[in-house]
């Protein structure tokens, strides 16, 4: 990460400095990971009766082996999360792409998309429904990881569990928190590749 | 035992299907390869990070690695939440590697805890004996590795009070347990010397019984439920770690809660 991405602004033609790409895509492969193997652990005793995850889909082969994959790519999700949120603060970048939030702006942001009337012209400036989906997706993150350090760890954090309502109840949280992430992974995907060059900036940065 | 619904997660014919499906079997160490998503991954990063005995050993790596911060974590006086008995999970649940039917048949007249290790008095110890320590009890949750959980009140001996008047050597790193029915559980002294680490003789004020592990089971709120064993016959204070049944397969060493 060069001086230059870190400092770029509008003025340069960079609409993702290196420092958000990398976190990027570390944090895509921590979240595959994690919710993969998570899915496999949600087998060995599922919430809900009528889910259970294809063997097909999740990671790990049993409890043990998914058990060891989410607890090794909780460290690198976790991290990484931090340098991205501290960055994302410290430089300004939320506060500048994320906000403010108009409820009236993302109403009619949102009728525009589902028409496909919406423009991408410009990618370094988000819209309104763009902004309420990153903003919510980061702080779902921060939802999951302490649900998820909740049930982990409901005797040394159980101040943290009782925040949550107690062991079963965050891990519901934990699952909602998933469903939540993965549902915003289908429609971030889809949007990225029906506008690839979305997906080019976040490769190329520009 | 029949009706398990009432706990959060927990369907019985899925509890038995599991534990068959927790078996050890040798066809299960590939355990990283098969998944979808692992191609995703390879995809991802452009590299065949599936391939082999490296991840595992990765993997392996980073449990330890977890063991340590676990280890770090745990607090030596925080205790456990506690439940009134109105909280308690009933029936509790049965678990096991087996089917219930199965689970071990103890002779108490027979039964003498052996031993062994860093001690200096060796001599065993009948069930008698052992139920004239004095006596605690706790209602705590038991958390399953499998993520359900349950409410369930035990009663017995602190092990750090019982270890003292055996005059264990409470510097060694480990107390290793075994079991009548072969399941083995290796845990760190510290942990062994919390104050709600407890030998159960009783479950809800009555004896044990079979399917909770009778004559004794070793009750750690601290720890996920399979570093509770059940069924104990002998135990050895060690600076050797001995593993364990499921750790040997690669759930992580710690588990503490």
């Amino acid at each position: 990460m060069t001086a230059e991405t870190m400092t770029a602004m509008p003025a340069d033609t960079t609409i993702h400095p290196g420092w958000v790409r990398v976190c990027h895509w570390i944090n895509a492969l921590a979240i595959l990971v994690m919710v993969g193997s998570g899915w496999q652990i949600y087998n060995a005793s599922p919430l809900f009766r009528s889910l259970e995850f294809s063997k097909h889909i999740t990671l790990g082969q049993w409890l043990g082996g998914a058990l060891l994959w989410h607890f090794a790519a909780m460290w690198v999700l976790v991290v990484n999360g931090i340098v991205y949120v501290t960055l994302g603060l410290a430089t300004g970048r939320f506060q500048r792409k994320l906000l403010p939030i108009y409820p009236s702006q993302v109403i009619a942001d949102a009728k525009a998309a589902l028409t496909f009337k919406l423009a991408h012209d410009d990618l370094s400036h988000y819209n309104a429904v763009q902004k309420v989906l990153y903003a919510g997706v980061i702080l779902t993150g921060i939802l999951i990881v302490l649900s998820g350090l909740s049930i982990w760890k409901p005797v040394q954090f159980q101040e943290l569990t009782a925040l949550f309502g107690g062991y079963d109840f965050a891990r519901c949280v934990h699952f909602v928190a998933m469903a939540a992430i993965v549902g915003f992974l289908v429609v971030h995907v889809a949007l990225a590749l029906l506008v690839p060059k979305s997906l080019r900036a976040m490769v190329t940065g520009k | 035992m029949r009706q398990r619904n009432n706990i959060l997660g927990v369907d019985p014919k899925l509890l038995i299907k599991d534990a068959a499906k927790l078996m050890p079997d040798p066809a299960r160490r590939g355990f990283l390869r098969g998944a979808a998503s692992l191609g995703a991954l390879a995809f991802l990063t452009g590299c065949d990070i599936v391939d082999g005995d490296t991840a595992e050993g990765v993997l392996r790596k980073v449990s330890e690695f977890n063991d340590g911060a676990q280890a770090a974590l745990f607090s030596r006086t925080k205790l456990a939440p506690t439940f009134p008995e109105s909280a308690i999970t009933r029936p509790f649940p049965f678990n096991a590697y087996y089917d219930e039917d199965e689970a071990p048949v103890v002779d108490p007249a027979a039964y003498k805890l052996e031993i062994a290790g860093l001690v200096e008095n060796k001599k065993p110890w009948t069930l008698t004996e052992l139920h004239a320590l004095p006596e605690v009890s706790q209602i705590t949750r038991h958390v399953c590795v499998e993520g359900w959980s349950a409410i369930g009140s035990w009663q017995g001996a602190v092990l750090s009070d019982f270890l003292k008047r055996i005059g264990a050597d409470t510097k060694a790193k480990y107390i290793w347990f075994k079991c009548a029915e072969g399941y083995t559980n290796t845990i760190d002294m510290p942990t062994a010397l919390h104050p709600q680490t407890q030998m159960s003789f009783r479950f809800d004020h009555k004896i044990l019984p079979r399917a909770y592990g009778f004559p004794m089971k070793i009750r750690i709120p601290t720890k996920l439920g399979f570093k509770n064993p059940k069924y104990v016959v002998a135990m050895e204070v060690t600076n050797t770690d001995h593993g364990g049944y499921w750790e040997n397969q690669g759930y992580n060493w710690f588990s503490g809660l």
